[in-house]
């Protein structure tokens, strides 16, 4: 009898644990939802080939994103183009070469610090460093030299955890042929990390894309058409830092929810590229 | 029978662990000599000496004498590129690159400055004829090397390893990881390169020493407790603990 008992409060137990655990997932999901349904209702109408393929006008009052579009684009090129050399290399001396293991446990570690501070603190630091300091003046270029500080830390990081995945013995099997340090490194162990680096940078690329903060501080509002290099040297907005503009200072919110709706489905194009990418280089990896 | 290698007096430390005393031993050209003894004798790590992979473990320290064709290995003109290169290495574990079986043996040639398609081309055939496998991939060279059985890629490893004309091929147990036919196939292969090469190969396993070897060393405990031809090792040993040792009363 007693047992029956027990065995009934357990049953509520499980029952009520269960209930309140598809509750979660219920609020999780139908937020999520939410926020996607919501955006793209609101957004997508505002979407128009005008839109994506004019620049603003004062005079005639016409809004166009293209530059922005550009602009995110050039931003992107920019930092990854500098990122890139400076996070793997640095990844690679750090895992390859660097002797002194306190050392480098202390730069991971601050490696990691930095990744985890507020972007607000690196626009501030841009801009006094890049803007004024260095007379870049607010540029996409200085944009995008605060946004490779941010994400140096990422490509190292993941470069670094995926040098560390490449068996010992491909470098012994290197080694023992007569192949030099560096051979070793780009012949056998670079190749074999391609996709960890590629997924680093899928994600900086994510990481820049959604990126306001620091932006607004070095990289300025300016909405002008210009080739790359043109535009790296002077104020330019991007896709993120347009939305805030086009949102809080001129009350735009459709195109505000246009360019939402356009950046979400720039996330979704990427993350899935990343899948992908993974996927080709670890069927690859294993024949 | 002239000598290739010459070790005199050689100790090795990691760190404060003396891991090699006093080690005397010479290594005739175009013979198979094999070193047994239990785990952690300091067999491998002696080999590993002989074409400074050590090198690669920051905290191991080496004194003595390490003549390789009359020349201290440890010199300070010494390239260690080149003398790996002459000293080519096979690894417990089969250990191929993933990329393909042409560009696999074609890595070492690749790496000491050879261009030409042709000349590698032909530098990859006789390699793979010379380690008895090229009729079983001539039809795949361009397929990844990861594809092949255990067996196969074992010997792709030494078909690499003979790619860069080397005088001296270290085995380090290059048959634990096979099963029997893959490992009577090495045998016989090691057999037949003796007419080229100088073979020194650590086994755990004592019948493949007697089948193969010309002389057998036995370490341990970090030394080196008797050396000598093979037959006469086996089968009338002179230090007490060899023949306890090889009649199986430890390791």
């Amino acid at each position: 009898m007693q047992n029956s008992k027990i065995s009934k409060a357990r049953k509520a137990y499980i029952s009520i644990m269960k209930a309140l655990m598809w509750l979660s997932v219920a609020v999780t999901c139908s937020l999520v939802a939410f926020l996607i349904i919501y955006v793209f209702v609101k957004g997508i109408p505002n979407i128009s080939w005008g839109l994506l393929s004019e620049k603003p006008s004062y005079l005639s009052g016409k809004i166009g994103i293209l530059p922005d579009i550009l602009n995110t684009v050039y931003i992107v090129i920019a930092t990854l183009l500098i990122v890139l050399p400076i996070g793997v290399g640095a990844a690679i001396y750090l895992t390859e070469y660097a002797q002194n293991k306190k050392l480098v446990n202390i730069i991971e570690y601050a490696a990691e610090t930095l990744s985890g501070i507020p972007s607000i603190i690196y626009g501030l630091v841009g801009m006094l460093f890049f803007c004024q300091f260095l007379n870049m003046k607010t540029s996409l270029l200085a944009g995008a030299l605060t946004l490779v500080i941010m994400n140096l830390p990422t490509i190292m990081r993941t470069t670094q955890e995926s040098l560390k995945t490449v068996p010992q013995s491909y470098r012994e099997g290197a080694f023992g042929l007569g192949a030099g340090k560096w051979r070793v490194i780009h012949t056998v162990v670079l190749p074999g990390c391609v996709d960890g680096i590629i997924t680093g940078c899928i994600l900086s690329v994510g990481r820049i894309l959604g990126e306001s903060a620091a932006l607004l501080f070095t990289a300025g509002f300016a909405h002008a058409l210009n080739g790359i290099i043109d535009g790296l040297s002077s104020s330019g907005c991007t896709l993120t830092v347009a939305l805030y503009v086009y949102a809080k200072e001129q009350g735009e919110f459709g195109i505000a929810f246009a360019i939402a709706a356009i950046l979400m489905i720039l996330t979704l194009i990427i993350n899935l590229s990343a899948m992908l990418v993974e996927k080709y280089f670890r069927k690859r990896r294993n024949v | 029978m002239s000598n290739i290698i010459t070790v005199k007096d050689m100790c090795l430390w990691y760190g404060e662990h003396q891991a090699l005393k006093d080690i005397n031993i010479d290594i005739p050209s175009k013979s198979i000599t094999a070193f047994i003894g239990p785990s952690g004798c300091g067999k491998s790590t002696f080999l590993k000496s002989l074409n400074r992979m050590n090198d690669l473990i920051p905290s191991v320290k080496i004194t003595g004498d390490v003549k390789y064709n009359g020349k201290n290995i440890f010199g300070s003109s010494v390239d260690v590129n080149e003398l790996r290169r002459e000293i080519g290495m096979v690894f417990q574990k089969p250990n191929p690159f993933p990329m393909s079986i042409y560009d696999n043996v074609a890595y070492g040639p690749r790496t000491h400055g050879v261009k030409s398609k042709a000349k590698l081309d032909d530098i990859v055939e006789q390699s793979l004829k010379d380690a008895a496998i090229w009729e079983e991939v001539k039809d795949r060279l361009k397929k990844n090397a990861l594809g092949l059985s255990g067996g196969q890629q074992q010997r792709l490893c030494i078909a690499r390893a003979l790619a860069v004309k080397p005088a001296v091929l270290l085995m380090d147990e290059p048959t634990s990881a096979l099963d029997p036919i893959s490992t009577s196939k090495i045998e016989e292969l090691t057999i037949k390169l003796k007419e080229n090469y100088t073979i020194i190969m650590v086994t755990h396993n004592m019948q493949q020493a007697v089948r193969i070897s010309d002389q057998t060393a036995f370490f341990l405990l970090g030394e080196l407790v008797e050396y000598g031809n093979t037959e006469t090792l086996f089968s009338t040993p002179k230090d007490k603990r060899t023949e306890d040792y090889i009649t199986g009363r430890f390791g």
